[in-house]
C-alpha cells in the first residue's frame, strides 16, 4: 500500500485521528512557546545550519579526526559501509563478550538497519529500554515517530499490552500504574544485560567524545551496569567542537518537546576501568545522498522530530502510513535515495505547506526538496497511466492558449450541463466529499472582452 | 506604471467573480492596468506533480504574454510564487527575469508597492482569514506561527481597515487547508479531513465569511462547505476590498 492507501485507512477512525493530531499540535505549541523564549532563536538555526554544511563538506577529515581521538581514548572503532556489515560488527562484538542479554537505547540508526530481528534471530534478547520503544516493541510494532514512538497507542492501549506482557492489573490506562510497572520491569533487564547499545546523538571530532540524550535516563542506566558498549553513529552525526554542543542541545531539546534541555545529556568519552567501549560508523546510503546536490543538506538532520510534529498530513495519517523508520517530512526527502520505488508515493503525501521547513532547527529546505524529488521520481519510476496522461496533455493544452480556451470552454460545459451521476462518481476523487464549483455563464476571457465592446 | 493582469486558469474558468473583483479593486486604485488576452496557466499544477518539464510551454506563455509590463498582479498567492520561485527551469533571459521579479500577489502589490491600506472598502461581517501557505511561508506575506519574530500580515493589514468588518481570531492561525493541487485528489482522505478541521476552526471561531488571498484552498474549502451545508460563506480577498455593503 502506498501512503494515500495506509493514511485513508487511519482515517477510518475519526475519532483517533483527531486525537494523534491534538497530541502532536500540543507538543508543536510547546516548542513554539520555548523558541519564543530564546533571544535570537532563528540566529541560532541559522548557526546549526551553516555547522552542519561545515561539517558536510569537511566530513571525511572530521572522521579520521573524530576517530584518532576516539582511539587515543581506548575506544575501538568500526567502519561500517551498510546496514549488514554493521549488523555483522555488533553481533562479533556480542560474540566476543558470549553476550546474550542487550539492553539498547533509542537509536534511529539501529532501526534504519533493522538490528534487533538480525540479533534476535541469532537467539540474543534485545530489550529496547526506552519506555516509548519498549511498548512499540511489546506490540511488535515500528516506532510511529523517532522522538515519541509510540504516539499512536493510547494509554488504554498500553494498558491491554501490559497485562498481556507484564502480567500488570487493568488501570484503565493509569499512567503513574504503567510507568512504575514499566521501570521494575526494564530494572531488571538493566541488570542482568551483558551489553548496552546506545545511539548517538552528536560526535566530536575534537574530543573523540560523543553524546546522548534521553529523558529517561536509560542510555546512562544500560551503560553504567553493563560491561560493554556499542554506540552506534551515522556519519552525519559529527560536529567539529565540543563547544558546538552549545547550539546543538538548545536546538534539540526544544525542537523535539519545548524542553529547554533533554533530562540527561550524556556524555562518553573513554571506557570504565576493566569496560569496553565500542563505536560503530555507518555509511548506509549516506555517501551517496551527500553527492545529490538537491538533497545533500538533508543529512543537516538532528532527528528531533519537529517537522513530524508540525506536518498537517503527518499528524493526520500516523507514521505507520510512511512505512519507513524515519516518518513524516525529513522521511519524505530520506527515504526516495534509499529505495525511490518502495517510497515512491512519500515526497507526494504534503501540500508543500513548508512549514516543516519553518519548524527545522538546522533549517532543512524540507519542502523544496519534496518538490525536487517529485521531479525526478516521475522521470525515473513508472507512474500512474491515468495521472500521468492527464498531465502530459495539460502541458500541451496550457502551452497553447486556443486549445485552453476550447478546453476551458467543454469542461464548464460538462460541469454545468451533464447529469450528476457523470460528474459525482467513483473516477472523481474530488467529488467524493466535496462538491465541484458552481458553474458561471461565462469565464473571466469573455466577460473582459464583453466588458471592452460595451465600454 | 503599466500593470498586467495575470488571471489563473481556475479562476478564469470557474471564478470569473474573483477576476472581475481585482481588476475593478485596482482601477479603482487608479492602476493603469491591461488583461493580455491568451493567458492560459502558471504550469504550477504540472509542477507541483513531478512534471515540471512537461509545463515549460506553459511558462513560456506566461512569459510572452507579461514581459512588456513594469508589474504582474494576480489573485492567488501560489501562482505567484510559482513564477516566482519555479519559472528557474526557463531559460533566464532578461525577460524571464524581469518578470520573475515583477510578479506580485494582489494583496502584496496594493500594500508594499501602491503603499495602501485603507481602500474605502466596507463590509460587515465576522471574517475568518485563511493564510494561504505559499503565499504565507513562500511570499512571505506575513508572519508565521513556526518562525520567532514580530507579527505582521500583508492581508490583516488590508482587512482591518475595512469598515464594519470584524477579523475573527481563529485558534490555529496558519494551518494548511489540506488543497496542495493534485494532493487534493491523490490523497483525498487527508485533503479532506485537513479541510474539516479548518472549517471547524472558523465555525468555531463564529466565522460569518472565510477569506485569503488564493483562491484555490478556498474552493476546496468551499466544496466541504458546500456539501455539508455548513453555515459559512467564502469569498477571495478581492471581492471583501471591492465591497462596499
Amino acid at each position: 500500500m502506498n501512503h494515500a492507501e495506509k493514511a485513508e485507512v487511519f482515517n477510518k477512525d475519526e475519532a483517533k485521528v483527531n486525537w494523534h493530531d491534538k497530541a502532536l499540535w500540543y507538543v508543536r505549541e510547546k516548542r513554539d512557546t520555548s523558541a519564543h523564549k530564546v533571544q535570537g532563536w532563528e540566529y541560532l538555526r541559522e548557526l546549526g545550519s551553516s555547522i552542519k554544511a561545515n561539517v558536510l563538506s569537511n566530513l571525511d577529515e572530521y572522521l579520521i579526526q573524530f576517530e584518532t581521538n576516539a582511539k587515543k581514548n581506548g575506544v575501538h572503532v568500526h567502519w561500517a559501509s551498510n546496514a549488514e556489515e554493521h549488523n555483522n560488527i555488533i553481533n562479533s562484538i556480542l560474540e566476543k563478550h558470549q553476550a546474550k542479554k542487550v539492553v539498547k537505547s533509542k537509536s534511529m540508526l539501529t532501526e534504519e538497519c533493522h538490528l534487533n530481528p538480525f540479533l534476535e534471530k541469532k537467539g540474543i534478547e534485545v530489550i529496547d529500554t526506552d519506555l516509548g520503544e519498549r511498548i512499540v516493541q511489546l506490540a511488535e510494532e515500528p516506532p510511529s515517530h523517532i522522538v515519541l514512538p509510540a504516539i499512536h497507542k493510547t494509554k488504554e492501549e498500553v494498558d491491554v499490552l501490559f497485562q498481556e506482557h507484564l502480567n500488570t492489573k487493568p488501570s484503565q490506562g493509569n499512567p503513574e500504574y504503567l510507568v512504575s510497572e514499566a521501570r521494575k520491569h526494564l530494572r531488571d533487564k538493566f541488570l542482568k544485560a551483558d551489553v548496552a547499545i546506545t545511539g548517538v546523538n552528536f560526535a566530536i571530532a575534537n574530543t573523540g567524545g560523543f553524546v546522548v540524550c534521553t529523558n529517561e535516563g536509560n542510555a546512562d542506566m544500560g551503560v553504567h551496569l553493563s560491561k560493554v558498549h556499542i554506540a552506534c553513529m551515522g556519519i552525519e552525526k559529527i560536529i567539529p567542537q565540543e563547544k558546538h554542543l552549545g547550539v546543538f542541545l538548545r536546538l534539540l531539546a526544544r525542537s523535539a518537546t519545548g524542553q529547554p534541555i533533554t533530562t540527561y545529556s550524556s556524555h562518553f568519552n573513554k571506557p570504565d576501568d576493566g569496560k569496553e567501549m565500542h563505536i560503530v560508523i555507518v555509511d548506509n546510503g549516506r555517501t551517496e545522498q551527500l553527492s545529490r546536490e538537491d538533497f545533500r543538506a538533508s543529512l543537516h538532520c538532528i532527528r528531533c522530530g519537529a517537522c513530524m510534529n508540525t506536518c498537517p498530513i503527518y499528524r493526520r495519517s500516523g507514521g505507520h502510513s510512511y512505512d519507513y523508520a524515519i516518518p513524516g517530512p525529513i522521511g519524505s526527502i530520506l527515504s526516495p535515495g534509499k529505495d525511490m520505488k518502495k517510497h515512491s508515493s512519500l515526497p507526494f503525501a504534503s501540500t508543500l505547506c513548508g512549514s516543516c521547513s519553518n519548524v527545522c532547527p538546522v533549517k532543512i529546505n524540507i519542502h523544496e526538496q519534496l518538490y525536487k524529488w517529485r521531479q525526478v521520481i516521475v522521470k525515473e519510476q513508472k507512474q500512474p497511466v491515468v495521472k500521468k496522461s492527464i498531465l502530459k496533455v495539460a502541458g500541451v493544452v496550457l502551452s497553447k492558449p486556443s486549445l485552453y480556451g476550447l478546453a476551458g470552454k467543454s469542461a464548464r460545459f460538462a460541469l454545468k450541463h451533464f447529469p450528476r451521476f457523470m460528474i459525482y462518481n467513483k473516477l472523481n476523487a474530488w467529488g467524493k466529499a466535496r462538491d465541484l464549483p458552481e458553474v458561471k455563464n461565462e469565464n473571466f476571457d469573455e466577460w473582459y472582452k464583453k466588458r471592452n465592446k460595451n465600454g | 506604471m503599466k500593470v498586467g493582469l495575470f488571471i489563473p486558469c481556475y479562476i478564469n474558468q470557474l471564478y470569473p467573480q474573483v477576476g472581475i473583483a481585482t481588476l475593478e479593486l485596482l482601477e479603482k486604485l487608479g492602476v493603469d492596468v491591461y488583461y493580455p488576452q491568451g493567458q492560459t496557466c502558471c504550469g504550477q499544477p504540472l509542477g507541483n506533480s513531478g512534471y515540471e518539464d512537461d509545463s515549460k510551454g506553459a511558462c513560456q506563455v506566461f512569459v510572452e504574454n507579461f514581459k512588456a509590463y513594469d508589474y504582474i498582479v494576480g489573485p492567488s498567492g501560489s501562482c505567484i510564487y510559482h513564477v516566482k520561485h519555479h519559472f528557474d527551469i526557463l531559460e533566464q533571459t532578461p525577460e524571464v527575469k524581469r518578470v520573475r521579479n515583477n510578479a506580485y500577489e494582489l494583496c502584496e502589490f496594493i500594500v508594499k508597492i501602491l503603499g495602501k491600506t485603507d481602500i474605502g472598502a466596507s463590509f460587515p461581517y465576522k471574517v475568518g482569514l485563511h493564510k494561504s501557505c505559499h503565499g504565507l511561508r513562500g511570499l512571505k506575506l506575513g508572519s508565521c506561527s513556526e518562525v520567532m519574530g514580530e507579527h505582521f500580515s500583508t492581508e490583516e493589514d488590508l482587512l482591518n481597515e475595512v469598515k464594519g468588518l470584524q477579523l475573527m481570531p481563529l485558534n490555529r492561525k496558519d494551518e494548511c487547508c489540506g488543497f496542495g493541487g493534485t494532493f487534493s485528489v491523490f490523497e483525498e482522505a487527508i485533503s479532506v479531513k485537513m479541510g474539516k478541521d479548518r472549517i471547524k476552526d472558523h465555525l468555531d471561531s463564529d466565522v460569518q465569511v472565510i477569506t485569503g488571498a488564493d483562491h484555490s484552498c478556498l474552493m476546496h474549502l468551499e466544496g466541504l462547505i458546500n456539501r455539508n451545508k455548513q453555515p459559512l460563506k467564502v469569498m477571495h480577498i478581492a471581492e471583501i476590498l471591492n465591497s462596499s455593503l
